[in-house]
């Protein structure tokens, strides 16, 4: 992230309340992960220790300090989903794109395929639980999934098999 | 233009009630985010193209959800002098008929879900829609809806979320003019103290006490705080009620300032909420131009504003100590207490601080509006008032659903959700989340109130009903959620750290067939353990669905291991 727009972001934030979890927040919005020079950038401006930053990156679920593939798959694991068959969408994604779900360094499970065209994640619940099992990729939620719908959706984003 | 009086208020409602009831036909889809996930969005956006393309003198508008999302995407239909009609399961290919029934004045029949001749916005505003199209079922005849009482989902999936006139139309921002106006500090705690009502994020504190203590402290600055990080699996009530009805959270709010002397307020929400938090802050910046938030407020002299601060996903962060640590832009470990939130030197920045959860703010408006008496009426003795559940699983009718505390879960599952999906029987619910438990179908005529669930081994927690059927495996579930604390522990104290770690290594080990007797004996003992000691909430309610599994579904362990 260039610095004006970090300097945009961190304008926006006048208020302490708040301020830290939301300009990380937008990075890793805007980045798709929170690049270590934001990081770094960020203390400096703020003048925080890059150390608390780090604490921060790591103990949140939302941010994550790996860089993702063009295209991020979230599936959720939610209890609504849990009970509909969740896990086997995860499985079956792992097939489709041959990878194998892992926790990366930073404790946050998240994988990319070798390509670099997707990257799989899980969470904890999306709240739309009503059309559970729930995925979700790049912001547009995909319910009610099955195994079998999972090469149409994928394909939407350039996916073959 | 600032609202700053009960006429400026007039007016702007009868500009709203313009916008409600045109003169012309309306047609409202259903945009939350559920809605827009099944469809909505491209619904909506053929119903645009055809109107524009055959110039018809008909209002598209946009709606939140009514909470039946088993039928989305859901469409209202107003004609002048009709009554209103749902229309469900709604695809862009019905958009031509639907135009075509509605530039007649009629509405496709075979779409109809339901018809309200009247609907109680319950704030002082009943509209009166109309007669006609008896063909169509009843409102309150859908087996979804007939038990339901909507006080907190009054406008929810009626009203333009995105509009506040809209809201004001139907009755909204008339009691913060009352409250502000018309009476003091002292009665709107008491109003609150008799209305029964208690806290909706699910450890049921009372409400108006809660208000006391932090109206009482001494200091000089005092926050109230809006829990809105939802973060239970299962649990999103407090999405639709911000999505679907913002400005209802956002008055709740502007009376408790009030009430407590605060002249700042933030709500913490989930990062994971998009568009709840693009209406909130449409919200308030509407109710900013209106000089609803801001200085002098009603020309009363008194100041507040409302900020947002998001999370960034901790389910440990609905601690109260822990969700500050957060807004305070630390990480969210919570700390013993005393020192409270409402202490001098607990709260944000130090400051006393009030904290409620979404539901229990969007109770107060009902609750100055038709006083207290009126509210403590419904519902049970000692747990007044309506609490949404988000009833979801294996659940036939899947969606959200209000009712009066003290309902029992039969109602809840069997009439109002129909059993379970696909014709499968129903085997227990999970309520409360990683913190509740298990309650088996023998005791679905327990009722839902906040003593009766914890004497069956849960809790009320913010709203989750997860429904399991027969095919549903017991253990698996208790596993589930001890794998989802371990993750979530934040790690500071041992028994919650360490002990929710082994209990999750014991059930991979009863899961994988290679436990024992002994291991489910080791299990319960230090499910009892962690409970006991562990330091926050999350540590101390997080062996819950193990206690309760092991309680009710014992046998499915046995049937694991070894002897």
């Amino acid at each position: 992230m260039d610095e004006p727009t970090l300097d945009a972001i961190i304008a926006r934030y006048d208020d302490p309340a708040g301020r830290l979890l939301g300009i990380l927040g937008e990075i890793q919005d805007e980045e798709g992960y929170i690049p270590r020079e934001s990081l770094a950038m960020l203390a400096e401006k703020l003048d925080v220790r890059l150390s608390q930053l780090y604490s921060l990156t790591t103990f949140y679920s939302y941010f994550s300090l790996t860089p993702v593939g063009d295209h991020v798959i979230t599936v959720c694991m939610g209890t609504a989903c849990h009970v509909k068959g969740a896990p086997g969408i995860l499985e079956a994604l792992e097939g489709m794109l041959g990878i194998k779900s892992d926790t990366s360094e930073d404790g946050k499970f998240s994988i990319t395929t070798d390509d670099k065209k997707f990257t799989l994640e899980i969470a904890r619940c999306f709240g739309a639980c009503s059309m559970a099992p729930v995925l979700r990729i790049d912001g547009n939620l995909y319910g009610y999934a099955t195994r079998e719908d999972l090469p149409a959706i994928l394909a939407e984003y350039g996916w073959e098999p | 233009m600032k609202i700053g009086s009960a006429a400026d208020l007039e007016a702007v409602r009868q500009a709203g009630m313009q916008k409600l009831r045109p003169g012309k036909p309306r047609i409202a889809v259903g945009l939350a985010t559920c809605g827009i996930a099944v469809g909505g969005n491209r619904v909506y956006e053929r119903l645009r193209e055809i109107i524009e393309r055959d110039g018809l003198d008909i209002v598209l508008t946009k709606t939140g959800c009514i909470g039946y999302c088993k039928e989305e995407p859901l469409v209202n239909i107003s004609i002048p002098n009709k009554p209103l009609v749902i229309l469900h399961k709604v695809t862009e290919a019905d958009v031509e008929e639907i135009v075509k029934q509605v530039s007649r004045g009629k509405v496709p029949a075979d779409k109809a879900l339901c018809r309200v001749p009247s609907w109680d916005h319950v704030t002082g505003c009943t509209l009166e829609y109309g007669k006609g199209f008896s063909k169509i079922p009843l409102y309150e005849k859908v087996p979804f809806f007939k038990a339901q009482k909507k006080v907190i989902l009054r406008d929810a999936g009626l009203i333009n979320p995105e509009d506040i006139d809209e809201y004001i139309a139907v009755g909204g921002y008339a009691a913060a003019l009352k409250a502000l106006t018309g009476m003091d500090p002292e009665t709107i705690i008491k109003e609150v103290e008799n209305s029964g009502l208690r806290g909706r994020g699910g450890a049921g504190f009372p409400t108006g006490q809660k208000w006391r203590i932090t109206r009482d402290a001494k200091a000089d600055k005092k926050y109230i705080l809006c829990n809105a990080d939802e973060g239970d699996p299962g649990a999103y009530m407090n999405r639709n009620e911000m999505e679907s009805d913002p400005h209802m959270l956002i008055e709740g709010m502007i009376i408790g300032a009030f009430a407590m002397g605060a002249a700042k307020g933030f709500i913490f929400i989930r990062a994971e909420y998009p568009l709840a938090i693009k209406r909130l802050k449409l919200a308030i910046g509407q109710a900013r131009e209106y000089g609803l938030l801001g200085s002098n407020i009603f020309g009363t002299g008194f100041s507040f504003d409302i900020g947002i601060a998001t999370g960034a996903g901790a389910f440990v962060c609905g601690e109260s100590t822990a969700l500050v640590a957060s807004i305070e832009g630390r990480t969210g470990r919570p700390h013993p207490r005393p020192p409270r939130l409402t202490d001098i030197g607990g709260g944000l920045f130090g400051y006393p601080t009030d904290l409620n959860n979404v539901e229990t703010w969007c109770n107060v408006p009902v609750i100055m509006a038709n006083g207290s008496d009126w509210y403590s009426r419904i519902g049970a003795e000692g747990n007044t008032g309506t609490k949404v559940f988000s009833l979801v699983g294996k659940v036939d009718r899947v969606g959200l659903v209000e009712v009066p505390l003290g309902t029992t879960l039969h109602t809840i599952v069997s009439d109002i959700g129909n059993g379970g999906a696909n014709n499968k029987k129903v085997k227990a619910v999970q309520t409360g989340g990683p913190s509740g438990g298990c309650i088996p179908l023998r005791l679905f005529e327990t009722t839902v109130d906040y003593e009766s669930l914890n004497r069956v081994g849960s809790i009320m927690g913010s709203g989750g009903i997860v429904v399991m059927d027969e095919d549903t495996d017991m253990v698996d579930i208790a596993r589930y959620f001890i794998n989802f604390a371990t993750g979530e522990s934040c790690g500071k104290c041992v028994p919650c750290r360490e002990g929710l770690k082994h209990a999750l290594l014991l059930l991979n080990r009863i899961m994988a067939k290679k436990g024992t007797k002994k291991d489910i004996e080791t299990l319960a003992l230090l499910s009892d353990t962690i409970v006991a000691t562990s330091l926050c909430g999350l540590g101390q309610t997080a062996p819950n669905p193990v206690l309760t599994t092991l309680a009710y579904f014992r046998e499915e362990y046995d049937a694991l291991v070894k002897p």
